[in-house]
């Protein structure tokens, strides 16, 4: 068990390799309950976060979900968000744990002094857990009265799970097909343990933070705090396209983005850009290594670590817009050779 | 948390098992635990000096590496080639299969096999760990 923002949680059920590769083969289950469920409500609600976040949320209809970014007034990254429009007037932003203070202020700030809005924190009364992997589908829907195929990804629908009314959506920070339970935390016990009997026959393991650090960074998923930051920009981070500066009116980091932005379509890049590296030596990098090309250091490894899919060591870096390679890492002071990639270094067969 | 009573320890988690002049060495169940699936041990060459308390390897984890120390000082003999395969070994069986080196330790004027001061009984070892928590 780890101490994480706060809250207690396993790094690991049994062994974090065999929890990776179940979630890729067959179904796995995660205990979310860390993160921050922030709800904004009431007839303005969409218009308030459409000047509170990057994204264009009134674009949404009832039942969609949008990955989307808070960002301060000079365009870096407060928090990264999945925002679910639950119904016309009602939407739910969930935040990393880490986060969760940060963003309900700056919601509360943003949205809270908007007529009609009304930004109330969930997180303490929200239970989430997740269902990811090929069989997640088949062993949700023994439990669930909704038809999970009319479930499309990045959408959801109210619907009981065992008995108890929960948000099931179908998202995740896996790679996989799969799905996220949004119920109360009185309930949480019981639909895990109805989740854990369903899938019994497929499959089926709790996975702890080990794994889900692994599966995310396998296909590519940034994480606050190592690829995102108070000092980094979504276009630096490869994801310029959750701002959307062709939305009407005016939102919290636009004209900042909006310069940076056009920097872009100029020719001229961001000044570093997140890659995906792939050592060919069996030594792992990890946060915070250099990364080196032509005897200079060029970068930083911003998230590593040995890949269960591929079999070797995989990391994501920031580096200076522009470098060739051949690359290496800085491993405990001896140089690896690494090969650069496109990102993600894993994507599902659908 | 298995600690086999006829095995000396250190406080970094190695395990030292002699024999004759040999002694072979691995990492604790209690260590193997804590770093989670093993996925590398890069072990000393056959023929290189090591000496007891300096780093000689490392052993990598999903989330972190640890520098492996040596025991002892001696030549080493002997690496467990089948950890390369199957660093998995460490820990299924971190007092069998697992082993990492042997090291041929010079005997001491007297004629026994010289072992650095500060070697941990099982008892010991256990204590540490449990303070540790």
């Amino acid at each position: 068990m780890t101490d994480f923002a706060g809250w207690l949680m396993p790094l690991r059920y049994g062994s974090e390799t065999a929890e990776h590769l179940a979630v890729r083969s067959a179904a796995g289950l995660f205990d979310l309950s860390h993160m921050g469920e922030i709800a904004v409500t009431g007839p303005s609600a969409a218009d308030a976060l459409d000047y509170a976040l990057t994204g264009w949320l009134s674009r949404l209809r009832a039942g969609q979900a949008r990955y989307t970014m808070l960002c301060a007034t000079d365009g870096g990254i407060l928090d990264d968000l999945v925002v679910y429009r639950q119904a016309e007037d009602r939407f739910l932003v969930v935040a990393n744990a880490s986060n969760t203070s940060v963003v309900l202020g700056e919601l509360q700030e943003r949205c809270g002094t908007v007529a009609g809005a009304v930004v109330t924190d969930e997180t303490d009364r929200t239970a989430l857990i997740a269902i990811q992997g090929p069989n997640a589908p088949a062993i949700l829907a023994t439990l669930t009265p909704v038809a999970l195929e009319s479930v499309k990804y990045y959408s959801g629908s109210y619907a009981d799970v065992a008995g108890s009314p929960a948000w099931i959506a179908r998202t995740g920070y896996t790679g996989e097909d799969g799905f996220e339970v949004f119920c109360s935390a009185g309930d949480a016990g019981h639909v895990w343990a109805a989740l854990v009997a369903a899938g019994a026959g497929s499959g089926l393991v709790p996975v702890g933070l080990a794994a889900r650090d692994t599966l995310r960074l396998e296909a590519g998923m940034p994480l606050y705090g190592n690829e995102l930051g108070r000092d980094v920009t979504p276009y630096e981070a490869g994801l310029g396209k959750v701002v959307r500066l062709d939305k009407p009116g005016d939102f919290v980091g636009r004209a900042a983005l909006a310069k940076v932005a056009a920097a872009v379509a100029a020719g001229d890049t961001p000044n570093r850009t997140l890659v995906g590296l792939v050592a060919r030596s069996r030594r792992v990098p990890r946060h915070g290594y250099p990364v080196v090309a032509g005897g200079a250091e060029v970068g930083t490894v911003t998230s590593g670590a040995p890949s269960p899919t591929l079999g070797a060591p995989i990391a994501m870096a920031f580096i200076e817009a522009g470098t060739a390679g051949p690359f290496g890492i800085d491993i405990r002071g001896r140089i690896e050779p690494a090969d650069r990639v496109e990102l993600p270094f894993y994507a599902r067969s659908k | 948390m298995s600690v086999p009573a006829e095995l000396q320890y250190t406080e970094e988690h190695e395990w030292v098992s002699i024999s004759g002049d040999v002694a072979t060495v691995g990492i604790t169940d209690y260590a193997a635990s804590a770093l989670g699936d093993v996925v590398y041990v890069n072990l000393p060459t056959a023929g290189s000096a090591v000496t007891a308390g300096e780093a000689c390897g490392e052993v990598e984890s999903t989330k972190s590496v640890s520098d492996l120390f040596s025991p002892v000082d001696g030549e080493v003999l002997e690496v467990n080639e089948e950890l390369d395969d199957d660093p998995g070994l460490v820990n299924a069986e971190p007092y069998a299969a697992g082993w990492m080196f042997r090291v041929r330790v010079p005997a001491s004027p007297d004629g026994d096999v010289a072992l650095p001061p500060g070697l941990l009984t099982a008892a010991e070892y256990e204590g540490l760990t449990k303070s540790a928590g």
